[in-house]
């Protein structure tokens, strides 16, 4: 099957970005920076499935289904951790988590 | 043989410098005075080996530099002109040690100066063995710091650390215009061996460079700079300042290094180099000339001195200025008599005046002497031969070279001939009158000194007259006995030592002037100090009146008293000129200025405000570390493909690249 390979591609990149702009530009939520994490690792794992439909290979689309998985327990880690900090801080929002400063 | 007269010095200067604590006082004078014996013993041998029979030695010791053309050695030429030296160095150096070893008896740094003196000996001897104009400059240069080290003995006087300092300091413009002539010569004839570069020099006489559109004669250019190099050490005109004030070291320095040898060092330069010399005439006229007036002027300066020791140091300068000048006049042979002959009746006048000053207790103003002939007779004695040796009287030694100088000047039948003649006749007379008023002050007149030093007066030991004793025969006999050795007509002793062109030849038109001619320098001698003797005697007051009341004769006196006015001159118009220079612009400009606004305080500027501003950027916030990563992975990415790219890309873009970075980062 040939497929338009830059196309395809594209639609990666932008998801890929979106996720960036997700973090670089969301100043409030990090329930959202999250999400935005999951929106980059997303883009690489339709990436690989392109390349795999393109090149003809199944083990890009296994891999994917193993980087689901990861991603889902990761998820679930990062809000584990956001859970943990809400009952030390009493707060989730992004602006006061500067504890590296000074 | 040579090894060893250069090497017992040393030994000496370093046993007793290093090891003076160990071996005490007596040790110290002891080790060093043998050691410098035997070298003078040597030295005498040598005399007979190499000058008397004629076999000049040539040692090649080891190389020094090896470098493409350069090829510099430690060697040793030792010539019929080499041994003249050796003898005059290493007897004078010898009865100087013995000499010191009483007059400094009781000062509590004697290993430190004995081994001084012995190193300026070994320095001395390194200069006038050398077989190459470096190994030269090595002497030359380390002369010139034993006197520094000597001048600044008693180093907690700051009149001696002035003194010093002057000394080094106006050397080092002689010893720049000399290593520039090394330069030159290295630059003209690829070598810097005496031997070569005596064989080419004939050769080379019309090489000329261009610089800034004037034509230079090379050749002239190397002696002229040999010259001033020479001006520097051996005090002539224009650089003669430091000598005067070089007798603030003690008296045995000022009769080895400042009246015997190392001031020396600037005539056998001026000699040892006379085969440059003698392809380049108007060189020699600059050095007649300079020397004569160099004589005319040291001379009238030391009629009205009344520091016995500034007297004979500008006597000294005077006799130095009638050896430059006999070099001018191609004289190279006569001016290497009157150096030796000058060595023995000069070393001798400094170690009378240093029993003088000893006996006075340390007094050195002739106007607080007077009578001492009847307390210090012996002292008298040997004052009196030297003074007379100086002035040349007949049949002493300074007779012989003095008047042959006068009559050879005379003889050239030239411009600066007759110029040189006259101007060293008027100064002979001037030495008889300023020698003679020396010895009216100090011995004849009525004493003026305090009641208590007169009374505990006394002539020196017998370590001290020894060397007196020896100086004394020295100035009455070595002239006549090695006049014809020296300058006899056809010697044979000097070989090719000395070089004189055939056209410059003038001993035989000396024979042949008028008798008057020759009687002259005599005549004005001996009437120069008869008028010493009448005016100070008879006229002691008139004298006063001239000096004090007479407007023309106070300006007279002021003029020669202060030194034709060159120290204030210098003082004036370099010296505090140089100094402003270096404190409003090297210290407050330079150094507390650009350098500490760029350094210590640019630094601190700069770097404070800095850390603040990336401490600013660390704001904490995740979002941007995240954008930091972010610009990163671009970065990072960007750069990985761009080395692909890279060998296609012109270089000069890549510098466009940089640039606009730099811009916009």
């Amino acid at each position: 099957m040939l497929i338009n390979l830059v196309t395809y591609l594209l639609v990666g990149v932008i998801l890929f970005l979106v996720g960036i702009l997700g973090i670089l530009l969301n100043r409030k939520n990090i329930l959202i920076m999250l999400m935005s994490i999951e929106l980059i690792l997303l883009a690489v794992n339709y990436n690989l499935i392109v390349f795999s439909v393109y090149l003809n290979d199944l083990v890009g689309e296994l891999l994917a289904l193993f980087v689901l998985t990861v991603a889902a327990a990761e998820s679930a880690i990062g809000l584990a951790i956001l859970v943990a900090y809400y009952r030390v801080r009493g707060t989730i929002s992004v602006k006061f988590i500067n504890l590296l400063k000074n | 043989m040579i090894i060893a007269i250069l090497l017992l010095p040393l030994i000496s200067a370093t046993i007793a410098g290093f090891g003076g604590r160990y071996l005490g006082v007596k040790g110290a004078q002891v080790l060093t005075t043998t050691l410098v014996f035997i070298t003078a013993l040597l030295s005498l041998q040598t005399f007979y080996s190499i000058g008397l029979s004629g076999t000049t030695t040539h040692i090649q010791l080891a190389t020094w530099f090896d470098s493409e053309l350069l090829y510099v050695s430690w060697g040793f030429l030792v010539d019929s002109l080499t041994v003249s030296m050796l003898v005059v160095v290493n007897s004078v150096s010898f009865l100087v040690h013995l000499y010191s070893i009483g007059y400094m008896g009781e000062d509590p740094h004697v290993p430190r100066f004995m081994s001084y003196l012995s190193l300026f000996t070994f320095f001395m001897l390194v200069l006038v063995t050398a077989d190459n104009y470096v190994q030269l400059f090595v002497g030359w240069e380390g002369v010139g710091l034993s006197s520094y080290l000597l001048i600044n003995f008693w180093y907690s006087r700051i009149q001696a650390n002035k003194a010093a300092m002057k000394a080094m300091i106006v050397n080092r413009i002689g010893d720049f215009a000399l290593s520039l002539g090394i330069f030159v010569l290295f630059y003209t004839f690829k070598s810097i061996d005496f031997a070569t570069v005596f064989a080419l020099a004939p050769y080379l006489a019309d090489v000329t460079f261009n610089f800034l559109g004037f034509e230079i004669n090379q050749l002239s250019l190397i002696t002229f700079l040999f010259f001033l190099g020479a001006v520097g050490k051996s005090a002539q005109i224009g650089l003669h300042t430091w000598l005067p004030d070089a007798m603030e070291g003690p008296t045995p320095v000022s009769a080895l290094i400042h009246a015997a040898t190392m001031v020396t060092a600037g005539v056998f330069l001026i000699i040892r180099s006379s085969p440059v010399f003698e392809y380049t005439p108007y060189v020699l006229f600059i050095v007649t000339v300079a020397g004569a007036i160099t004589a005319f002027f040291a001379a009238t300066t030391g009629l009205v001195q009344n520091d016995l020791k500034r007297v004979i140091a500008y006597s000294t300068c005077s006799q130095l200025g009638y050896m430059v000048f006999a070099c001018g006049i191609s004289s190279y042979s006569v001016s290497m008599f009157h150096l030796s002959n000058h060595a023995f009746f000069k070393a001798l006048l400094f170690l009378s005046a240093g029993a003088v000053i000893h006996a006075m207790n340390d007094e050195q103003d002739m106007r607080r002497m007077g009578g001492l002939i009847t307390i210090i007779p012996f002292t008298y004695a040997m004052m009196f031969i030297g003074s007379l040796s100086l002035m040349g009287f007949p049949f002493l030694t300074g007779f012989y070279s003095k008047d042959v100088i006068l009559e050879l000047a005379f003889s050239k039948y030239s411009l600066q001939g007759s110029f040189a003649h006259w101007l060293g006749t008027i100064s002979a007379s001037f030495t008889a009158f300023y020698s003679f008023r020396l010895l009216y002050l100090t011995f004849i007149t009525n004493p003026n000194g305090p009641k208590s030093v007169i009374s505990t007066a006394h002539e020196p030991g017998f370590v001290m007259i020894l060397p007196l004793i020896l100086l004394v025969l020295g100035s009455i006999f070595i002239g006549f006995i090695s006049k014809d050795m020296f300058i006899g007509l056809g010697t044979s002793f000097w070989g090719n030592a000395i070089y004189i062109h055939p056209l410059h030849l003038s001993i035989l038109d000396s024979e042949f002037i008028a008798y008057y001619i020759k009687l002259t320098p005599v005549i004005f001698s001996l009437l120069g100090a008869a008028v010493a003797l009448t005016l100070y005697h008879f006229f002691n007051s008139t004298l006063l009146d001239l000096k004090l009341h007479n407007e023309l004769g106070y300006k007279v006196y002021s003029f020669l008293s202060k030194k034709w006015y060159f120290d204030k001159v210098y003082n004036d118009f370099v010296v505090q000129k140089a100094l402003d220079f270096g404190y409003n612009v090297g210290f407050k400009t330079i150094d507390r200025g650009f350098v500490e606004y760029i350094g210590p305080y640019g630094i601190v500027n700069t770097v404070q405000p800095l850390t603040k501003h990336i401490n600013s950027m660390q704001s904490g916030f995740v979002y941007h570390y995240g954008f930091v990563i972010f610009l990163g992975l671009i970065l990072f990415t960007s750069a990985i493909t761009f080395s692909f790219v890279l060998p296609a890309f012109d270089p000069k873009l890549l510098v466009l690249l940089g640039l606009s970075l730099l811009v916009f980062a």
